[in-house]
């Protein structure tokens, strides 16, 4: 179906002279079985090779979404922070900082299909059902107002869906455009008449500072501020609530683990962090305001992890969880007493 | 050297007490003007009164630690966590050109995985006679061969288009490394397997992919597969690091970096690119119009003077004075780099400390002598396909500003005349 461009074509053409010829084989390596194949090859292509049978709407999508995705990808797909904005940026492709999403930039909906099943959730991928990855990629299409919520996408609609940057890519095209111009006799002598600087990177102030090493040293040298006594509340624990904490604690299992062998990953483990010190937990690189608080005293009590789960950025400017917050006041509650069964 | 005047001038006052600032006042021991007999030669020393450490002290090395500094470093702003993010190589610390792994820079879409030699498979499929999977094992048993590439991200000097923005080459070019790799040729595997299910090869391809969480798939055109492609288990004498895709990795040689997929699992020969994520919305350049390039494969020839640059400032003042850079292309063999200290008016050709490789990096070196006025330092790089490396002005006019990958354009330092240097744009 797609030819390669002329450019491509740089390759000694001798790679293929040699086909007939090939090497005798060695034996090595058995016979891959139909269900090793089928467990591995799951790539989706654009023509629609590879597609599952299945079907999903946005409507399901949505829930899959504020469930799976949302935490990092904005409720509505258009992203929290630096994690990647997912719709949105339609036209802004010839301007300055385009915004490329699956709606503005990918040219095929085979791609989204793809990497969602084999990549996504971020810390948990490969858990998708195939109708969930139809449903989740109706819904980010009707983010990007590509389809009605009432559209259906399943294995046999799926190429009735137009993209609208479908058209926006050309093949490599540096030979042309590029090699000619940049070839032949370099100039050697009174190149310029005049050259001056226009820009400097100190201004920007951008790049990090030299000073890890002293940065810990410096933390290990400064005497710690005596801790306040804590008056410590024997809080006392309701596991029903707690188990019914263990569901909402899916919006957080993408970035932080728990239980035996559990490592920090792009938050750090959670175990033992009831009453605990905020931002101690060894070897994770916190955010300095976490950092900073847990060296002013900040105890994770009941009430400060509500407070902090409720709305992270709110109750802590800078830090580092790119989390919106529990709305729910009853889910907050139950993921604290959750936090709290969570031993060290 | 019987003429030190220099010694005492005024410029050389003024570059100590701006060498300090600078935190890089160390190195400022100059043999050339002892007054008084040093105590380290007078004195017996430690080190040389007592005995030093003795075998299996440390039973695999690292750095002596007063080479700490010489890391891989991250820029936090760039990604929103270290799970799919990048560091950068410390070149502006490094010499010859072979990167020792363990400060070589890493890129990973979903970390780096613990995947041990008895539980790697590689797997073979799609259009071929017979679908494999091979062992670790296996792969020890054919053939293999040892070559040095360069590897180098597509998006290395990515965060210069719009504007000097990092300042140091670590942070500007540090997105590439170079090793000496021993593996199996793909095509041998291919042939294992055997093409002629395939039919004719000229528009077939094989798509790739890693054991990690995100896979990181990418189609390959079966030219370059059946070309140079290796499927690598040691690199620098000894087995991948975890965060180069131990146990093995494909080594794509000249191609961006995103292709030599880690971990590698599963390699299927097919009709058509997959068209992943990582070859649509990734790793495709925008032009100025919105239109944008896909299947840039190729890494341009570029270069870099690595010393002086402004983490490794001149901190010994005027006089001789070694500037260094690498040089490489993805398109064949570097056959020549000149060097500018007046930001590109006039050029003298450097020395290549060896003949070029192909697709490996080349170390150059200008041996000159400073007389501490100000320096805009450039280097410009050739090959033997005739290319030159272009000026970012050259690149934006073809380019625009948003292309973000691919940037291969000629770096100025601005090396003050206290020794400091600058990451600066020129006209
Ligand atoms: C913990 C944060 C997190 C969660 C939860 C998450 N993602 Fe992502 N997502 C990421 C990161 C980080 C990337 C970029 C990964 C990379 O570049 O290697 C990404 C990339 C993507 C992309 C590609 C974006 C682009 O422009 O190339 C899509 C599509 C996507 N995610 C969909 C999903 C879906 C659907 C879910 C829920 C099933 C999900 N993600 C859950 C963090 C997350
Ligand atoms: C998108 C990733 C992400 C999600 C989702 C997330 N967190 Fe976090 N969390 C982090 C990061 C990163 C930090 C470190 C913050 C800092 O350093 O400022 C953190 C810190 C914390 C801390 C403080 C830890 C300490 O050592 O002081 C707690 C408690 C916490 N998170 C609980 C939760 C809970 C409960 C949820 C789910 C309701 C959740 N987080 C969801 C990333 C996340």
């Amino acid at each position: 179906m797609l030819k390669f461009p002329k450019s491509t074509v740089l390759i000694a053409a001798s790679v293929f002279l040699s086909n007939p010829a090939f090497a005798e084989k060695l034996g090595l390596g058995r016979a891959a079985l139909p269900e090793e194949i089928a467990a591995w090859d799951t790539d989706v292509r654009p023509d629609g090779t590879g597609l599952p049978v299945g079907s999903g709407d946005a409507l399901i999508g949505e829930e899959i979404f504020a469930d799976q995705c949302a935490a990092c990808h904005g409720d509505f797909a258009e992203g929290i922070d630096n994690w990647p904005k997912l719709a949105g940026g339609a036209d802004t492709l010839d301007h300055e900082d385009p915004l490329k999403t699956v709606g503005s930039y990918w040219p095929y909906l085979s791609t989204a299909y793809d990497y969602i099943q084999r990549s996504m959730p971020y810390g948990n991928a490969g858990t998708l059902s195939d109708d969930d990855v139809y449903s989740i990629v109706a819904y980010i299409l009707y983010s990007n107002d590509l389809i009605d919520d009432d559209f259906v996408l399943s294995n046999e609609t799926f190429l009735d869906v137009e993209m609208p940057n479908a058209a926006g890519f050309i093949f490599d095209d540096r030979a042309q455009a590029e090699y000619s111009q940049w070839s032949g006799d370099p100039c050697m002598e009174n190149c310029k008449a005049e050259v001056k600087v226009t820009m400097r990177a100190m201004v920007l102030d951008v790049t990090p500072e030299e000073t890890k090493a002293e940065e810990t040293t410096a933390v290990v040298d400064a005497t710690p501020e005596p801790v306040e006594e804590v008056v410590v509340e024997v809080a006392a624990f309701d596991a029903e609530l707690a188990k019914a904490g263990e569901k909402v604690f899916k919006k957080c299992k993408s970035c932080h683990q728990i239980g035996d062998g559990a490592k920090n990953k792009s938050g750090p483990v959670l175990n033992g962090i009831f009453d605990n010190t905020a931002g101690v937990v060894d070897g994770f690189k916190y955010s300095k305001v976490m950092r900073k608080a847990g060296e002013d005293g900040l105890v994770w009590s009941e009430t400060e992890l509500a407070a902090f789960l409720a709305k992270p950025k709110k109750y802590m400017k800078g830090t580092k969880m790119s989390f919106a917050g529990l709305k729910k006041e009853k889910d907050q509650l139950a993921i604290v007493e959750f936090l709290k069964s969570l031993e060290d | 050297m019987s003429d030190n005047k220099t010694g005492n001038s005024p410029s050389r006052r003024a570059f100590l007490r701006g060498a300090a600032a600078a935190g890089a006042g160390a190195l400022t021991t100059s043999t050339a003007s002892a007054q008084t007999a040093e105590p380290l030669i007078t004195e017996v020393q430690p080190w040389a009164r007592e005995f030093g450490d003795g075998v299996d002290a440390v039973r695999y090395g690292l750095p002596i630690e007063h080479e700490s500094d010489v890391v891989r470093r991250n820029v936090e702003w760039l990604t929103a966590d270290t799970v799919s993010s990048i560091n950068f190589t410390p070149i502006h610390a490094l010499d010859g050109t072979i990167t020792p792994q363990g400060c070589a820079f890493e890129r990973h879409h979903s970390g780096a995985i613990d995947l041990k030699k008895e539980d790697y498979r590689l797997m073979i499929n799609g259009l071929v006679d017979t679908p494999l999977v091979f062992s670790y094992a296996d792969l020890e048993r054919f053939p293999r061969e040892n070559h040095v590439y360069f590897c180098e991200c597509a998006a290395n000097t990515g965060m210069e288009w719009a504007g000097a923005q990092l300042n140091g080459a670590q942070f500007t070019h540090g997105m590439i490394h170079n090793m000496e790799y021993t593996g199996v040729p793909l095509r041998t595997l291919l042939e294992e397997a055997g093409l002629d299910t395939a039919g004719d090869l000229k528009d077939k391809w094989v798509f790739v992919e890693g054991a990690d969480a995100s896979s990181n798939g990418r189609s390959i055109p079966m030219e370059k597969a059946l070309d140079d492609v290796l499927v690598a288990f040691k690199a620098n004498g000894e087995a991948l690091r975890k965060e180069h895709g131990y146990p093995v990795r494909l080594v794509v040689p000249g191609w961006e970096g995103n292709m030599w997929v880690k971990w590698i699992r599963r390699i299927e020969v097919t009709d058509a690119p997959v068209e992943s994520r990582e070859e649509t919305s990734k790793y495709t350049d925008v032009l100025d119009n919105g239109i944008a390039r896909k299947w840039t494969w190729a890494m341009d020839a570029k270069s870099v003077v690595t010393s002086p640059s402004p983490q490794s400032p001149i901190t010994h003042g005027t006089g001789p004075l070694v500037i260094s850079g690498l040089a490489w292309t993805g398109r064949g063999t570097i056959t020549r780099v000149d060097v500018s200290k007046d930001g590109g008016k006039t050029w003298e050709t450097a020395r290549l400390a060896k003949e070029g490789e192909k697709m490996a990096l080349t170390r150059f070196y200008l041996d000159t002598e400073w007389d501490g006025s100000e320096m805009m330092l450039q280097s410009r790089a050739m090959d033997d396909t005739g290319y030159i490396q272009p000026s970012k002005a050259q690149l934006r006019e073809v380019r625009g500003l948003n292309s973000i990958y691919h940037n291969n354009c000629i770096q100025t330092w601005l090396v003050r005349s206290n020794g400091e240097a600058e990451n600066v744009e020129v006209s």
